[in-house]
């Protein structure tokens, strides 16, 4: 139908939509999802990104079930847990790292306030899993095993679950009711548990359950020595020891002046609970430098706070009745201390040795195809099993950084592969998507917001009582602190590819649907991807 | 520990936010925004100007409830848009010369006048704009531009400034900074590029004429354009508003910078972006990340010659001092601890 036209005018009036301006293109967006730096830190690998992004729209209970699809131990990991994640936080390049744990630890609590649990196996396999030990590692591996079905029993030789969050961390860092809560959740998904109960032959123990497979947990729990000539009357005790006792009825008896041998975070640990139970004067004594301490700085920092010393580039060479002789060292060219000759004595009541701990071994004698190298029990790293089939072992016992996270990831992992293996099958290796580097993100966006500290108990109840010294973070904080988070390489949906297209070219899906692009006008400028905040958008060239 | 809730994941520059209130979203977050300028229209990739424009029509559009009458001058902008016999525009647009849109706007506010007088009514709702480049307004236009801001006709004259004519070729107009390469100021003799101390102001020209509202912005800054076109929909009289749209082609610039190099525009001071009303500067926009002027020229070949081994440092140190003159006469630093 053609409209009756003015002078001189032969076409009628059409829409530019007929011109697809997309045929421009060399280049085309592409919406890319990108692992958060925070997440490929994660050794229990967790989706810290996923679970930020419900607790920044205050859906803490979304949060918290994004959550433990990875890890069920939120409340524990954001009082234990050493955070790498927030040394790999891209927004401590902007201001300060996102207070990961502390969010962690407020959705851990509010669940355990609320009352919130774990969704029920969707169904059962019939299959039977041993785990061994519920320590971290075992725990966790029960958890997962569980969720997917399969039966699960743990034997643990203590008295109750934990081990070494129960028997290694002090109370002032854990407090127990919060331990035994979230292992309660755990048992309440169906998994059974034996304690006082020692295992000595896993494949004796294994036929008596009936377990199709097993996952060996049992933690490093001999205190290693040093050779220090002392005499009787020297009062010499080892950190595994001191910290198991403070479980007991009769905390142990240390002194007034305490000097504790080592310096990883157990040395620190054990130094500063000798202050708590009365001891004026609590000394590490350590080889090296600060610079060279294994132990974590901030609880260095917090032990220094709390009156507790240290001699550094020291070695303890005797031990007579209440005095020690220290020799003085130097670090040579490489790192390494050596001894200068020089000596001094020092006063002490008792002596802690904190020298590492050794794996008991004992339960696995005999198994064929087993490898122990290194002082522990050596594993596929892919799926953490054994040189036997079926039978699978993590955390302290086998290779690897030695602390609750790590523990709790191999325990996971260990998990998958067993449910992979009953089922006759391997689990493909997942490719690592690429690392949301800083570099990809455009940081304009963000507006400023120093971290949240959360509050610390005082100093003068620090030194004298048990009681927990890292408070907690409100509802309040904890939702600033959870908006903190930049959403590395993951679209949050702030819509700003579909506001900067000079052609229109960004189709809006609607609330968590995210975006699509449309091709018959994108002209590829890319513009949507260098406005992208958090570097969420690749343009790739197109092909032909 | 009190600490007020603020939406700092995004929130304050981003377009929208799946957690801002509707009523703080912008227009362009929406759905449902016009799309004034659709999509098909022929500016070239990573256009700032095609950009801009959608941005404050789209955003007069919503301010006036869809009630918007669009003149337009000769230029990119309608070049790009209206290829015989297609159309990109989705409201009554008019095009008749390159010097004129400010007196067809002025024409069609007082038609829509008198027939809101014969039809018994005070004024009428249906508003006027009038649109144009830097080429268009601040040279061609100007005498009617002048008129307009004069008579203080019932219009909000919008001008793209994209620092010179991009659609003949890129010859210099009199919003061409100095030191810029273009077809008519090329990079030869002492002083390379557009000539230092000549040009002019319009803005400043325009807040001289003490009409109602006057205001800079880029498209760099959404929030703070949509707020000024909004506020501006919200008066009557003449009105004024300079949008810097950064010209991929003509500043030989890539494609993907255009918002980076509004944005740098800002920072460096050298854009200043202020409002005015009645004759008197009401309000600036502060520089966030303050950055050196380098930053911003490196990313232009128009500025090419500034660089190299045998570069023009000394004119890079006139252009900072022309950003540092900025600065200081709108007062574009932060305050000390400010955010």
């Amino acid at each position: 139908m053609t409209m009756k036209k003015p002078f001189a005018i032969t076409l009628d009036p059409g829409s530019s939509l007929a011109n697809k301006t997309g045929a421009w293109r060399t280049e085309r967006p592409v919406y890319v999802d990108r692992l958060p730096p925070c997440n490929a830190e994660c050794p229990a690998g967790e989706d810290i990104q996923g679970w930020l992004y419900h607790a920044e729209g205050g859906d803490y209970q979304a949060a918290w079930h994004h959550l433990v699809r990875e890890n069920p131990f939120p409340a524990i990991m954001g009082r234990v847990c050493y955070h790498t994640c927030e040394g790999a936080c891209n927004r401590g390049q902007l201001d300060a790292a996102v207070g990961i744990n502390s969010v962690e630890r407020f959705l851990g609590d509010e669940a355990l306030k609320q009352g919130w649990q774990f969704d029920a196996p969707e169904l059962e396999t019939g299959k039977h899993v041993l785990v061994v030990g519920a320590g971290p590692s075992g725990l966790s591996a029960a958890y997962h095993l569980r969720r997917i079905g399969h039966r699960v029993t743990v034997i643990e030789a203590g008295e109750a679950p934990g081990g070494m969050m129960r028997f290694g961390i002090p109370k002032y860092r854990l407090p127990r009711d919060v331990l035994d809560a979230e292992v309660a959740r755990i048992a309440a998904l169906g998994v059974t548990f034996s304690y006082g109960e020692k295992v000595a032959d896993i494949r004796a123990s294994m036929a008596e359950v009936g377990a199709d497979a097993a996952y060996l947990a049992i933690g490093a729990h001999i205190a290693k020595r040093a050779f220090i000539p002392a005499k009787d009357s020297a009062h010499i005790l080892d950190a595994v020891a001191v910290l198991r006792s403070m479980e007991g009825e009769a905390p142990p008896m240390l002194g007034r002046r305490v000097v504790v041998y080592g310096g990883g975070n157990t040395a620190i640990d054990v130094a500063r609970t000798a202050r708590r139970l009365g001891a004026t004067e609590a000394i590490i004594v350590y080889r090296r430098t600060r610079e060279r301490m294994p132990a974590h700085d901030f609880e260095l920092e917090e032990a220094l706070e709390e009156g507790v010393k240290v001699k550094w580039l020291s070695t303890i060479t005797g031990a007579e009745g209440g005095t020690l002789t220290i020799e003085k060292m130097v670090l040579d060219g490489e790192g390494r201390p050596q001894p200068t000759g020089e000596f001094e004595t020092l006063d002490t009541d008792s002596l802690v040795l904190a020298l590492g701990q050794d794996v008991d071994m004992s339960l696995l004698s005999g198994v064929p195809g087993l490898v122990a190298e290194d002082g522990v029990v050596q594993v596929d790293a892919a799926t953490q099993m054994t040189g036997y089939p079926g039978l699978f072992a993590g955390g302290d016992m086998a290779p690897g950084t030695r602390n609750v996270t790590v523990a709790i990831g191999h325990g996971k992992r260990a998990a998958r592969n067993i449910d992979a293996w009953l089922r006759g099958e391997v689990l493909a290796p997942k490719v690592p998507k690429p690392v949301a580097a800083f570099d990809a993100l455009n940081p304009w966006y963000y507006s400023d917001a120093p971290k949240t500290l959360r509050p610390q108990l005082d100093i003068a109840r620090r030194t004298s009582s048990f009681d927990e010294v890292q408070g907690g973070l409100t509802e309040a904080t904890a939702l600033f602190e959870a908006r903190r988070c930049l959403s590395c390489g993951n679209c949050f949906e702030c819509d700003n590819c579909y506001g900067v297209c000079p052609d229109n070219a960004v189709i809006k899906l609607g609330p968590g649907l995210r975006f699509e692009i449309n091709l018959d006008y994108c002209k590829g400028c890319g513009i949507c991807a260098s406005e992208c905040p958090c570097g969420a958008i690749e343009m790739v060239l197109e092909e032909g | 520990m009190t600490q007020p809730i603020k939406f700092y994941q995004t929130g304050t520059f981003t377009v929208g936010n799946r957690l801002l209130p509707e009523d703080l979203r912008t227009v362009q977050s929406s759905e449902a925004r016009d799309n004034s300028l659709n999509s098909g229209h022929r500016a070239c990739q990573g256009c700032g100007e095609a950009l801009g424009a959608r941005y404050v029509v789209d955003a007069a559009m919503r301010a006036t409830g869809g009630q918007l009458i669009a003149a337009n001058a000769t230029g990119c902008l309608e070049v790009f848009s209206t290829p015989y016999p297609e159309t990109s525009w989705q409201l009554p647009w008019l095009h008749s010369l390159f010097g004129n849109a400010a007196a067809v706007g002025s024409g069609i506010a007082a038609a829509l006048k008198v027939k809101a007088q014969k039809a018994g009514q005070a004024q009428s709702t249906i508003r006027v704009i009038a649109q144009g480049g830097d080429g268009g307004t601040t040279d061609i236009g100007f005498g009617c531009l002048s008129g307009m801001f004069e008579r203080n006709d019932d219009v909000l004259y919008i001008c793209y400034d994209n620092e010179g004519y991009m659609n003949t070729g890129v010859q210099r107009s009199s919003a061409t900074p100095p030191a810029a390469r273009t077809a008519t100021t090329q990079p030869l003799g002492p002083e390379p590029g557009a000539e230092f101390g000549k040009g002019k102001n319009v803005p400043l020209i325009a807040v001289a004429h003490e009409i109602p509202y006057v205001a800079t912005a880029t498209v760099a800054d959404l929030h703070d354009l949509e707020a000024k076109v909004e506020k501006a929909m919200s008066m009557h009289g003449a009105r004024y508003l300079q949008v810097f749209v950064p010209c991929p082609l003509g500043w030989g610039a890539a494609s993907c910078d255009t918002i980076r190099l509004a944005r740098l525009a800002r920072e460096t001071g050298l854009f200043p972006v202020f409002e005015a009303e009645n004759g008197e500067i009401t309000a600036v926009t502060k520089i966030r990340r303050p950055v050196p002027v380098d930053d911003y020229l490196r990313l232009q070949k128009r500025f090419a010659h500034l660089f190299g081994p045998k570069g023009h440092p000394e004119t890079i140190a006139r252009i900072q001092a022309m950003a540092d003159k900025n600065i200081k006469r709108f007062g574009l630093m932060a305050e000390e601890g400010a955010a």
